[in-house]
C-alpha cells in the first residue's frame, strides 16, 4: 500500500523512523523481559520463539512461494533428532550440530521439493502430509532414534568442550537469551531474503508459475530452494525445540503439529513476516497456555466444567484446545482470509485516509 | 496365513478403502474441495450408532439407520455453516477449513466419549469363517463388505445415470456456471453431495471399526489410505477409486504380512511413488490448464 519510489527504498530494512523506533523498543523489551518473567513464562516464551522460527520459514514456502506444506513437523523432527544425536553420539559442539542438523533438514526439504515440482494443489498437500507422517513412523521404528521411548536432550553446552571451553546453560532464562538471539537472526535473514533475487523469484512463482517460467525463472531451482530454505528454518527450530522440551518422542511430531504450523502462517497472514510472527505468538499462546488450562479461566472455565459434567465427560475436556484451534481456523478463512496482517492493513488504511 | 485368505482379506479391506475413497471423490468431483474432515465426520457418526447401541440398548439396524441420517445432516451442516460462508476461498483456504472441521469434530468426539478404545460390533463377525471353495476362507465380515460395497456402487451408478438429482450433480461437476444458467441450484447440489459423501463415509467407517477398534482416531489411517486410493484413481473417476482401493488393500495386506512394523507407511510410499510418476493419478484424463 505504501508506494515505493526507487529500488533502494524497496530494499530498506526499516521503511520509516517510526518502525525503527518501535522495533528497537520491542527488542529492548524482549531482552529485558527475563527480569520479570517466571520460569514457566520463560519456558512459554522459548516455545513461542521456536514456533516463530518455524512459522517464518514456513511462510517463505507457503506465503511467498505459494506451495502447500502439511509436513513441516517432519523437518522439525529431523532438526531435533539430528541435533541431539550429533551431540550425544559424535560429541559435536552445539552450534556446529545445530547447523549440520539444519542442513540435513534442508537436504530433506530439497528431496521433498523434487516431487513437488510436478505436483500442485491437493496432490501436493497430500504428498507433504504423507512425508510428515512417514518421518514420524520411521523415527518410531529405528533403534538409534530411541524408538517410541523417545530421546533425552543432553546438557545444553554452547561452548566447545574439545577445546576446554565450557559454557553450560541450565536455566530457562539462559535458554531464553540463546533462542532469542537465534530467532532475531533468522527473522532478519527471512526479511532480507524476500528482497533478493531469490525472494522475488519466489513471489513470481506464487503469482503464476507459468508466467515466472516465461520470464526466465528456473522453476526447478527456485521451487526446491524454497522447500530447502523453509526446511532449514524448521531444522534450526527443531534443534532448539529439543532443548526447550528436554525430552521428546515421535508423537511429539504428530500430524497435528504440522497443522498448527500451517495455521500460524494462515492466521498471521500469508506472505508477511510480521504476520507470521504474530500468528505464531497468538496460536502458541492459545494452544499451549490458554486452551490447555481452560478450566482455570474465571467464568468460562466453571461453565465448561459444568457442561462437561452434565452432558460430556470431564476427562475429555483437555481436547478443548483442538476445538478451539478448529474454530480459529474456520473463522479466520470465513471472516478474515488475509489473517491478522490483513486486518492490520485495513485498520492502517482507515486511519491514514480518515475521514474518507 | 494362507495366500487365499490374505487375498480376500486384502480385497475386503480394499473395498472399505474404496468406499471411503468414494466419499472423498464425490465431494471433490462436485466442488473441488478435498475433505480432510471426512474421517472425523465418519467417526462422529459411528460414535452416534455406538452410543445408541451401548447406552440406550437399541438394536443395531435402528442405530445404523439413525447414524446414516445423522451423517447426512452432519454433511449438510458442514457445507452450510463452514464452506458456504467463505467467499471465493483459495485452495489453501479450503484445506484449512476442512482441517479445522476435522479438529473441531475430533475434539468434540474426544470430549464426549474420551480417547478410550471401544469395541464396535456389527451383526457380521470376522470370526465366523466360511469355506466356499476348498482352501479359500472367507469371513462373514468380508462377505458383508463385498455385498454392501456392490449395493452402494450399483445404487450410485443408477443414481448418477438416471435420476434428476444425479444428472444435476454431474452437470454441476462439468460446469458450475452453465449448470446455474439452466436453473440448477448449485449450492443445494453441494449440500447434497456432502450429505451423500458423509453417508457413504459412515457406512465404510462402521465396517472398518468392526474389524479393528473404535476410538476417536481410528479413521486417521484408513482415511489416508482411502485418499491414496482416490489419488491412484485420479480423484475423479468412481471405478478408478474402487480399483485404487483394491490395490491399496492388497499392497497393505501382503506388505503388512511380510513386514508388520512398516505397515502404516505403505500407503504414503505408494502415494508419493504414484504421484512422482503420474502427478494426477493413474486413471485421470490429463487436462490442459488454462493460464
Amino acid at each position: 500500500m505504501d508506494m515505493k519510489r526507487d529500488y533502494y527504498e524497496d530494499i530498506e530494512l526499516f521503511s520509516s523512523g517510526t518502525i525503527l523506533f518501535w522495533t528497537v523498543v520491542l527488542l529492548v523489551a524482549l531482552f529485558a523481559a527475563p527480569l520479570i518473567l517466571s520460569n514457566y513464562h520463560a519456558y512459554l516464551f522459548n516455545l513461542i520463539m521456536v514456533h516463530v522460527i518455524v512459522a517464518v520459514g514456513l511462510n517463505i514456502l507457503v506465503g511467498s512461494t505459494g506451495q502447500i506444506a502439511l509436513g513441516h513437523a517432519g523437518f522439525f523432527a529431523i532438526g531435533a533428532y539430528a541435533t541431539v544425536l550429533l551431540m550425544t553420539e559424535l560429541s559435536i559442539p552445539f552450534f556446529a550440530a545445530l547447523i549440520i542438523a539444519a542442513f540435513i533438514a534442508a537436504f530433506f526439504g530439497f528431496i521433498l521439493g523434487l516431487p513437488a515440482l510436478r505436483l500442485e494443489g491437493p496432490y501436493l498437500a497430500i504428498a507433504t502430509l504423507a512425508f510428515g507422517l512417514a518421518i514420524m513412523h520411521i523415527i518410531g521404528h529405528v533403534e538409534l532414534f530411541g524408538g517410541r521411548q523417545g530421546l533425552m536432550a543432553p546438557a545444553l553446552n554452547i561452548g566447545i568442550p574439545q577445546l576446554g571451553l565450557d559454557w553450560e546453560i541450565c536455566s530457562e532464562k539462559g535458554k531464553y537469551y540463546l533462542i532469542l538471539s537465534i530467532t532475531i537472526l533468522m527473522t532478519l535473514f527471512a526479511v532480507n531474503i524476500l528482497k533478493t533475487k531469490a525472494g522475488r523469484a519466489f513471489v513470481a512463482i506464487r503469482d503464476s508459475d507459468i508466467a515466472a517460467e516465461v520470464i526466465g525463472i528456473n522453476l526447478t531451482i527456485y521451487k526446491t530452494l524454497a522447500f530447502a530454505v523453509s526446511a532449514f528454518y524448521a531444522g534450526v527450530a527443531g534443534g532448539l525445540f529439543a532443548f526447550v522440551l528436554g525430552f521428546f518422542d515421535p508423537f511429539t511430531f504428530h500430524l497435528i503439529l504440522s497443522i498448527i504450523f500451517l495455521v500460524m502462517v494462515v492466521v498471521g497472514g500469508l506472505g508477511s513476516v510480521m504476520g507470521s510472527i504474530t500468528g505464531a505468538v497468538l496460536i502458541t499462546y492459545l494452544m499451549y497456555d490458554l486452551f490447555k488450562n481452560v478450566d482455570e479461566i474465571p467464568v468460562v472455565g466453571d461453565l465448561m466444567v459444568a457442561v462437561s459434567e452434565q452432558w460430556l465427560t470431564v476427562t475429555g475436556m483437555d481436547n478443548f484446545s483442538m476445538i478451539g484451534l478448529g474454530l480459529v481456523m474456520i473463522g479466520i478463512i470465513i471472516f478474515e482470509p488475509l489473517g491478522i496482517f490483513g486486518a492490520w492493513i485495513r485498520v492502517k488504511k482507515y486511519w491514514k485516509t480518515w475521514p474518507f | 496365513m494362507p495366500f487365499g485368505q490374505l487375498l480376500i482379506e486384502g480385497l475386503a479391506m480394499g473395498a472399505c478403502y474404496g468406499l471411503f475413497g468414494l466419499a472423498v471423490v464425490i465431494i471433490y468431483r462436485t466442488s473441488e474441495v478435498i475433505n480432510f474432515a471426512a474421517g472425523t465426520m465418519a467417526v462422529f457418526s459411528t460414535y452416534i450408532a455406538f452410543h445408541m447401541i451401548t447406552f440406550y440398548g437399541h438394536p443395531f439396524w435402528l442405530a445404523f439407520l439413525f447414524a446414516l441420517i445423522f451423517a447426512a445432516l452432519l454433511g449438510m451442516f458442514v457445507e452450510f455453516f463452514f464452506l458456504r460462508p467463505a467467499k471465493n476461498p483459495t485452495l489453501l483456504g479450503l484445506i484449512v477449513i476442512t482441517i479445522g472441521v476435522q479438529l473441531l469434530f475430533g475434539g468434540l468426539v474426544c470430549w464426549k466419549w474420551t480417547a478410550d478404545q471401544q469395541a464396535f460390533t456389527i451383526p457380521f463377525s470376522y470370526q465366523v469363517i466360511y469355506e466356499p471353495l476348498p482352501g479359500v476362507f472367507m469371513s462373514q465380515w468380508a462377505v458383508a463388505v463385498f455385498v454392501i460395497a456392490a449395493v452402494i456402487v450399483t445404487l450410485l451408478f443408477f443414481f448418477f445415470k438416471y435420476t434428476k438429482l444425479g444428472t444435476a450433480m454431474r452437470a454441476t461437476q462439468q460446469n458450475k456456471h452453465a449448470a446455474k444458467i439452466v436453473g440448477i441450484k448449485t449450492d443445494r447440489i453441494f449440500a447434497f453431495s456432502w450429505a451423500f459423501s458423509s453417508v457413504i463415509g459412515v457406512t465404510s467407517a462402521m465396517l472398518i471399526s468392526s474389524r479393528t477398534i473404535l476410538d476417536p482416531e481410528f479413521m486417521m489411517e484408513p482415511f489416508l489410505r482411502a485418499f491414496a486410493a482416490a489419488v491412484l484413481g485420479g480423484l475423479m473417476s468412481v471405478p478408478g477409486v474402487l480399483l485404487g482401493g483394491g490395490i491399496m488393500g492388497l499392497i497393505e495386506n501382503f506388505f503388512g504380512y511380510a513386514m508388520p512394523a512398516w505397515k502404516p507407511i505403505t500407503a504414503f510410499v505408494v502415494i508419493v511413488l504414484v504421484l512422482c510418476v503420474r502427478p494426477s493419478g493413474l486413471f485421470a484424463k490429463h487436462y490442459v490448464k488454462k493460464v
